[in-house]
């Protein structure tokens, strides 16, 4: 009798596993194939898609079709695009609507309520349905920088990074998360005659390390992947970022598919990687934006 | 004492005010210039002045028109048909050109057709395209939508065991979330392509090469529902980890209590889980059908829209129009008619899931 329930328990066990690994699968094989193609010529590429060799490294098997990419296109300068963009705005993402979070829940000021839920309100836009005005926008903003007064933010890194420092989701983030520290903690430190900023830096910034990685994470991977915005805004070739930075392999009249997959392994395997080591945040991380 | 610590406008507008005058330069104002502009005949660069148009933009994408054709009949008044035996009807532009007696229909063109007795119904409308991308958009939520919530639903019931390793595949399911739409769909173009591609190759092997190979992404039935299928598979797991973490908030002495009283498996799903994902749902629903109203990336690398428009959807008409006719008031136009269905179907959707 015993022997049967454990027989029973051993099969749903390995049902279920197979039914786990049996969806893995489905998750992981387009990517399998993606690194296992980049080591191939392109004949054999297109030729291995018959059989379970698309994702298996067996064959005619190189690293030529990465050095052919990297003489292809400026692979390195559109990764160094990227990586300056999204660390950039990142870095003001995390300062700004902390501040701003910070002035939402620890200070008394007149029309923060209604200015609160006017910023909480834009969570509903898309930003899709502003990205054509923000473009006409983005054509008659004025700046000043090394070169002194200019007209039009089009083709430079800040059309790229500026409109997406500040964003209702961030900041509301952090509010949640200042919401539930200790006001004690902050009186407390106001009687000792602690200035805003002092406490802002000392005493609320050092405990914030979770919601900051949770907003980092989820600025990264919006500005990292982001794809119809460069694609308006930067022609030029020098600042372009990698997801537009792919048409130049496939705007040719013969995709060299080979290439194609050397460099989208070569923009998505850094990001899998960082993710991989860090999942439990990253998680975490998209889990804190369903706690409303 | 404590109010007057707190106290400062100062401080509270000093700190707030970078991110507040960031939102409201390129949230809040481009997102009231989409609605001004979708007034105008405003360019992206023109020497010509800007005028203020009406509701023209409006008409010129939505305006449509039903027309009944009355078959061609000869002197004794039978219809006339051809070689085939189909009734001839008058030609369509005979009335939508230069036609003064039906100035409702002028510059329309037909959208579908159906035949009522003798007679045809034509629907005609201003612009087919537009029409096409946003009955394809429609139908793309629609499909996406519950079938995204629903699948990552039942991801997360699975990861939610306590099994050995289960934290391995809940980071595989995840793992798609995390690559970038743009390299997700060129990868799915080859398990799309025609012949031999890895689908069918896939469903030939499954079915002992009795499937015939079908070009998924060349085929106006097929197209939009294998763009629907790969969305669903990169977008699952952001959605399966926020139901995650809403099946955690539940607490474990309702399960118990439910244990206790005896009930099944799909007793304390119907009425301890599911209430307890109440808010969860109307979050994921929420913010799917707002990811879904925006796909662009897909059609873009996947199909430009083809073939013959079966995946134009709104995204795309708009940037099409704003970026490559530099049409910003077309483009806003489309923006703005997009971002009122995004609103009209959210609050739709909070009304539907209040609490009663």
């Amino acid at each position: 009798m015993a022997t049967v329930t454990a027989d029973n328990r051993g099969l749903r066990l390995a049902t279920r596993y197979a039914v786990l690994i049996l969806i893995a699968i489905i998750f992981i094989f387009p990517l399998l194939f993606m690194v296992m193609s980049s080591l191939k010529p392109s004949a054999q590429l297109l030729a291995d898609t018959k059989s379970l060799r698309a994702f298996l490294p067996v064959g005619d098997l190189s690293f030529d079709n990465y050095t052919d990419a990297f003489v292809r296109a400026p692979i390195g300068l559109f990764v160094f695009n990227s990586v300056l963009v999204t660390g950039i705005t990142v870095l003001f993402c995390i300062f700004v609507c902390s501040l701003a979070a910070f002035a939402f829940v620890f200070i008394d000021w007149g029309g923060k309520t209604i200015i609160f839920s006017i910023l909480l309100a834009t969570l509903i836009i898309p930003y899709e349905t502003i990205f054509i005005p923000l473009l006409l926008m983005a054509s008659q903003l004025p700046w000043i920088g090394a070169e002194g007064f200019e007209i039009g933010w089009l083709n430079s890194y800040r059309v790229q990074i500026v409109p997406f420092i500040a964003d209702a989701l961030s900041i509301f983030l952090f509010v949640q998360f200042f919401k539930d520290l200790p006001k004690e903690l902050i009186e407390a430190s106001r009687v000792e005659g602690a200035s805003w900023w002092t406490i802002y830096r000392k005493v609320v910034m050092p405990l914030s390390g979770p919601v900051i990685a949770t907003a980092a994470i989820l600025k990264f991977l919006f500005m990292y992947n982001q794809y119809l915005w460069p694609l308006m805004v930067v022609q030029e070739e020098g600042i372009r970022p990698v997801m537009v930075g792919l048409g130049y392999f496939t705007d040719q009249l013969n995709v060299p598919w080979g290439e194609v997959m050397a460099y989208l392994t070569v923009i998505t395997v850094p990001v899998l990687a960082f993710y991989l080591a860090l999942q439990r945040v990253f998680i975490a991380s998209v889990a804190s934006t369903g706690v409303k | 004492m404590a109010s007057k610590l707190t106290r400062s406008n100062r401080a509270g507008w000093i700190m707030a005010f970078p991110g507040i005058a960031l939102m409201t330069l390129f949230i809040i104002v481009p997102f009231f210039l989409a609605f001004a502009f979708s007034l105008t005949n405003q360019r992206l660069a023109s020497p010509n002045a800007v005028e203020y148009v009406g509701f023209e933009n409006y008409s010129d994408l939505l305006g449509l028109a039903v027309f009944t054709l009355e078959p061609e009949r000869d002197e004794s008044g039978a219809v006339v048909r051809d070689e085939d035996g189909e009734i001839e009807y008058p030609r369509l532009r005979n009335f939508t050109r230069n036609n003064p007696d039906y100035p409702n229909l002028a510059g329309k063109r037909e959208w579908f057709s159906w035949a009522s007795g003798e007679n045809r119904t034509v629907v005609l409308s201003s612009d087919v395209v537009f029409m096409k991308a946003l009955v394809n958009t429609f139908t793309f939520v629609i499909f996406v939508a519950p079938i995204q919530a629903g699948l990552a639903l039942c991801l997360a019931l699975l990861i939610n065991q306590k099994l050995r390793g289960i934290n391995v595949f809940r980071t595989v399911y995840f793992m798609p979330v995390v690559v970038s739409i743009v390299v997700v769909s060129i990868l799915w173009r080859f398990i799309y392509s025609p012949g031999d591609g890895l689908l069918n190759n896939a469903l030939g092997w499954l079915t002992f090469g009795a499937f015939t190979p079908q070009d998924w992404l060349g085929n106006t039935s097929t197209a939009l529902p294998a763009i629907m299928a790969m969305s669903i598979w990169q977008g699952v797991g952001f959605h399966m980890v926020i139901w995650l973490a809403g099946l955690q908030n539940i607490s474990p002495t309702l399960y118990e209590a439910g244990n206790i009283e005896g009930a099944n498996k799909w007793q304390t799903f119907r009425y301890i889980t599911w209430p307890g994902l109440r808010n969860t749902a109307v979050l994921i629903l929420i913010v799917i059908t707002m990811q879904a109203f925006a796909l662009f990336a897909q059609i873009d690398v996947m199909t430009s829209g083809g073939p013959l428009d079966s995946t134009q959807v709104l995204v795309f008409q708009a940037v099409e129009r704003g970026y490559g006719k530099q049409d910003i008031s077309g483009g806003s136009t489309i923006s703005v008619i997009l971002f009122v269905i995004v609103l009209t179907i959210s609050l739709i959707q909070r009304y539907l899931t209040r609490e009663r």
